[in-house]
């Protein structure tokens, strides 16, 4: 064993920097990030546009700007070490971290680990696009990447497919650095990005955004020239080919989906959530393998940075105290998503006293929603809302004393 | 002067380029793309097939069983994948089970050794998982899986080492035959003077030998999809496994790949044209209904990519090998569709026979180097070896592939290897950057960053595949400022 730490935080991104803070201000000592890129912030550093930090800091910040805020405290507390340029390759059931990094194989035994990895784009492939396979199909993060970070043009004439918030992000870049973008198709009769997106980077830039519509072949040998669009039947999503059209374009950005990054989340044996794709974790965000914590886009897909700091702070305190010896191995009941409710986070709670945050999506847009969790035949939250959507993730809050058995979250219409 | 030219670098032209690699003469191939293995040594099934289903007699049946044979030697040479899994084709009534019992019989003419007939039990032990409609199997041991890619990227490498010389974006556009040499000129006026030219062009075998005046064949395409799964999602099969064959080909199969992803294809096209990559719906609904019926639990929702190849099938109905008659300075190695990679190697031997017959001197050099050597990758090192890599080259700690965990060095080395031009799918076949489940959604920037720090090449002119297949098309308004 190289060197031993109270709490290993694996990533060094919005959910990880925040996670080694508050462990370290709950009373960790030793508290190491590991983060595979060459500087702190994660894809953060990416998002040069503002919107961040309107409820965690109460005011506009770019990605960069509200990453550098982390990234400060954590260079003036002396008991955070970032270690840059370091890839961890496996995290085991009893904390062993192993990474690989410019000064070579390192191994440490962590008191309590926090994974914080983040989570990647859904490929064209996963996707079963038919067609060629030439450049100029991109993931939008990808493209955000060389956009924003290296300063290159992937292409002039855009179609974006997927209106999720990176690609809605995107398509305005795209428009801002002299690219036409000739749509958006949303698979779905709905978006799965923010509305406040749709508004500020589609509709103020004209960029039309169609429903219920996908690509269904990408045409071009050697660079794209053009896709193939056709809307598809609500009720089965199967494209319907007589609606088919031939779109000229020189790049497919893909906005389809985010997988939270779990291969080193497996290795620990840890419970996994196959709706979150993230583990299954108690409020406290510790997962079934004891000691080892987790939070941020890696646990599930957050809409706002926001609440990934929030998530990474309970993530790191928790870890701390358990390094320190202070976190009980409890009884925990679990947290059920019924009717609309595609899932919730934390999957389990720890019966007692106080207060707990669940989080939730939505499966399909309601419009009005009723929000019912219960225990039992208790009605713990009743309450109505104006609408929700997939694309925002919900919060509601219960009280833990009145919770004796499994819970249920549970939306319909009305 | 040059003694021979090779036209075409898929796995056959490099195959031979490498077997010509041993004697004392001059030799160039010339390829019209970018790179090594682009066409459809890219893009098949892996396999190196038994022999079992070529029709005794043919050239097809000879080198298939010889080249299989071979593959144990050059593999271990050249540093190339390849693992005996041994290959299956299941009958689903008793009508297939005739059909497979005549695949035995042609199996045992051509000399394909270990073939046997297995009873539904026998080959549901061979391969759980396999459907319970399967009424039986043939049972081939010496069926194999490889990687074609890198055999062809191996080849080449090998030959290079030993003197050959490769030129790239060369396209062989007229062919002038003189008294005692053959001069090949391309479409930007490059020439070159050889004794004798070896026609190993793929899909294009056709037209090469058209311009040297042999039009006794033509070659038509015929497109092969593939869908290929999520490794996590691909310890069901551990075999080839095919299903009785169809009249265009040897049916579509379920396979491991030696780089642990499970694939199922090939469709089969007929007459698709010769550079129609594309993928169509049609094709993989067809491969996951194929692939159901193999082998029920096949996870065909977890795909990570799908890909096409397209096959040079001969007129002939056989490989189109030795001196043509039209030209004695033309070797053939033409019409090369399955079992082409199995058969590579003999075809080299074979060729490299008919040259000598054709009056080319061969005399043996006493420094022929046969083994091409390529570091463990990464991933596959065990920790020790790795702290050592890194100790050795810091760049072993800088992983630029996450999912598939390779590192800088090993990209550099790639970019350093590339006899042609580095490009991004280049650096993939040679690494597998690129090729986990994001695609390369993480490391294209920086992978293409790595090809302007080690090949050269600035990031304007880099390629995904070379030609027009450009990855950015300029600078943002910020940089041009």
């Amino acid at each position: 064993m190289d060197r031993k730490v109270d709490v290993a935080v694996i990533g060094g991104g919005p959910a990880g920097l925040a996670a080694a803070l508050k462990a370290h201000e709950a009373g960790a000592r030793q508290v190491l990030v590991m983060e595979r890129d060459s500087y702190p912030g994660g894809i953060l550093q990416q998002c040069i546009h503002n919107g961040f930090g309107l409820h965690y800091f109460g005011e506009e910040l770019t990605g960069p700007e509200y990453a550098q805020r982390f990234v400060d405290q954590v260079e003036h507390t002396d008991g955070i070490e970032v270690m840059l340029d370091t890839m961890v390759l496996s995290v085991s059931p009893d904390r062993v971290v192993t990474a690989v990094g410019k000064a070579g194989l390192i191994t440490v035994q962590a008191g309590a680990v926090v994974l914080a990895m983040g989570c990647r784009e859904r490929t064209r492939g996963a996707l079963g696009i038919a067609g060629t396979r030439p450049a100029g199909v991109y993931t939008a993060g990808c493209a955000q990447r060389l956009v924003n970070m290296e300063g290159m043009m992937p292409g002039r004439r855009v179609v974006v497919l997927g209106s999720g918030d990176i690609g809605l992000i995107m398509a305005r870049r795209m428009v801002w650095e002299g690219a036409k973008v000739e749509m958006v198709c949303e698979l779905m009769p709905y978006s799965s990005g923010l509305n406040r997106n749709i508004v500020q980077c589609l509709e103020d830039n004209g960029i039309p955004l169609y429903f219920n519509t996908t690509v269904v072949e990408i045409h071009g040998q050697e660079r794209v020239e053009g896709v193939t669009v056709a809307e598809v039947d609500p009720a089965t999503r199967a494209p319907k080919m007589e609606t088919a059209r031939f779109v000229p374009c020189d790049t497919l950005l893909l906005s389809v989906g985010l997988i939270p990054e779990n291969e080193l989340t497996k290795g620990t044996g840890a419970d996994m959530d196959p709706v979150t794709s993230g583990a299954v974790v108690d409020a406290a965000r510790q997962t079934t393998a004891e000691g080892i914590f987790a939070c941020g886009n890696v646990l599930h897909v957050h809409d706002l940075v926001d609440n990934v700091s929030r998530e990474a702070a309970i993530a790191g305190e928790n870890a701390a105290k358990y390094a320190l010896g202070k976190l009980n191995k409890a009884e925990t009941v679990r947290v059920m998503a019924q009717g609309g409710v595609r899932y919730v986070v934390p999957q389990r709670l720890v019966k007692g006293e106080g207060k707990a945050e669940l989080y939730f999506r939505v499966g399909a847009a309601f419009k009005p929603a009723r929000l019912t969790i219960s225990c039992a035949e208790r009605v713990l939250v009743s309450k109505k809302k104006l609408v929700m959507t997939p694309g925002e993730m919900e919060k509601a809050e219960i009280d833990l004393s009145q919770v004796d058995g499994d819970v249920t979250v549970r939306v319909e219409e009305g | 002067m040059y003694d021979v030219v090779v036209i075409g670098a898929g796995v056959v032209g490099c195959a031979i380029a490498r077997q010509l690699s041993k004697y004392k003469i001059r030799v160039a191939v010339l390829e019209a793309k970018v790179d090594v293995a682009m066409g459809a040594s890219r893009a098949n099934s892996a396999i190196v097939h038994a022999g079992y289903d070529c029709k005794p007699g043919t050239n097809m049946a000879r080198v298939n069983v010889a080249g299989n044979a071979m593959y144990d030697e050059w593999c271990r040479d050249l540093c190339v994948p390849l693992k005996r899994v041994g290959s299956l084709v299941a009958a689903f009534s008793e009508e297939e089970m005739e059909q497979v019992k005549k695949l035995r019989d042609y199996g045992e003419k051509n000399g394909v050794p270990g073939l046997a007939i297995l009873t539904r039990e026998e080959a549901l032990d061979k391969q759980p998982g396999l459907s319970p409609e399967v009424v039986g199997a043939l049972w081939a041991p010496t069926g194999a899986i490889t990687c074609p890619y890198e055999m062809t990227i191996a080849c080449a490498e090998n030959a290079h080492d030993n003197g050959v010389e490769f030129y790239f974006d060369f396209l062989a556009e007229k062919i002038t035959t003189l008294r005692d040499a053959v001069e090949v000129e391309s479409d930007k006026n490059v020439l070159f003077r050889s004794r004798y030219v070896v026609n190993a062009a793929g899909v294009h075998a056709d037209e090469i030998s058209r311009l040297m005046g042999d039009d006794s064949f033509t070659i038509s395409g015929r497109k092969g999809e593939y869908i290929l799964l999520d490794r996590e999602a691909s310890g069901f099969v551990q075999r080839v496994v095919f299903q009785a064959p169809g009249p265009l080909g040897k049916g579509v199969l379920v396979s491991p790949t030696v780089d642990g992803n499970a694939f199922i294809g090939p469709t089969a096209v007929d007459d698709s044209g010769k550079e129609d990559t594309s993928v169509t719906q049609a094709g993989v609904d067809a491969l996951k209904r194929a692939g159901v019926r193999s082998m029920p639990q096949v996870p065909a929702n977890r795909p990570i990519t799908a890909f096409a190849g397209i096959r040079a099938i001969p007129s002939t109905g056989d490989f189109i090998l030795g001196q043509s008659k039209a030209n004695p300075r033309l070797i053939q190695a033409a019409g090369i569709c399955s079992p082409g990679l199995s058969s590579a190697p003999a075809i080299a031997v074979e060729t490299v026979e008919s040259l000598r017959r054709a009056g080319l001197n061969l005399v043996e050099r006493g420094d022929f180097n046969p083994v091409r050597k390529k570091e463990k990758p990464f991933r596959a090192m065990t920790q020790e070896e790795r702290a050592a890599a890194v100790e050795k080259d810091p760049r072993y700690g800088r992983v630029i592939c996450r999912c598939e965990t390779v590192t800088e060095a090993e990209i550099a080395a790639a970019i350093e290897r590339t006899l042609g031009k580095a490009t991004l799918d280049g650096v993939k076949r040679r690494t597998r950057a690129g090729m986990g489940r994001c695609q390369g959604g993480f490391c294209a920037p920086r992978v293409m960053e790595l090809i302007e720090k080690y090949g050269g090449i600035p990031m304007e002119k880099i390629t995904k595949n070379g030609g027009a297949s450009k990855m950015i098309v300029g600078r943002t308004r910020q940089e041009e400022k």
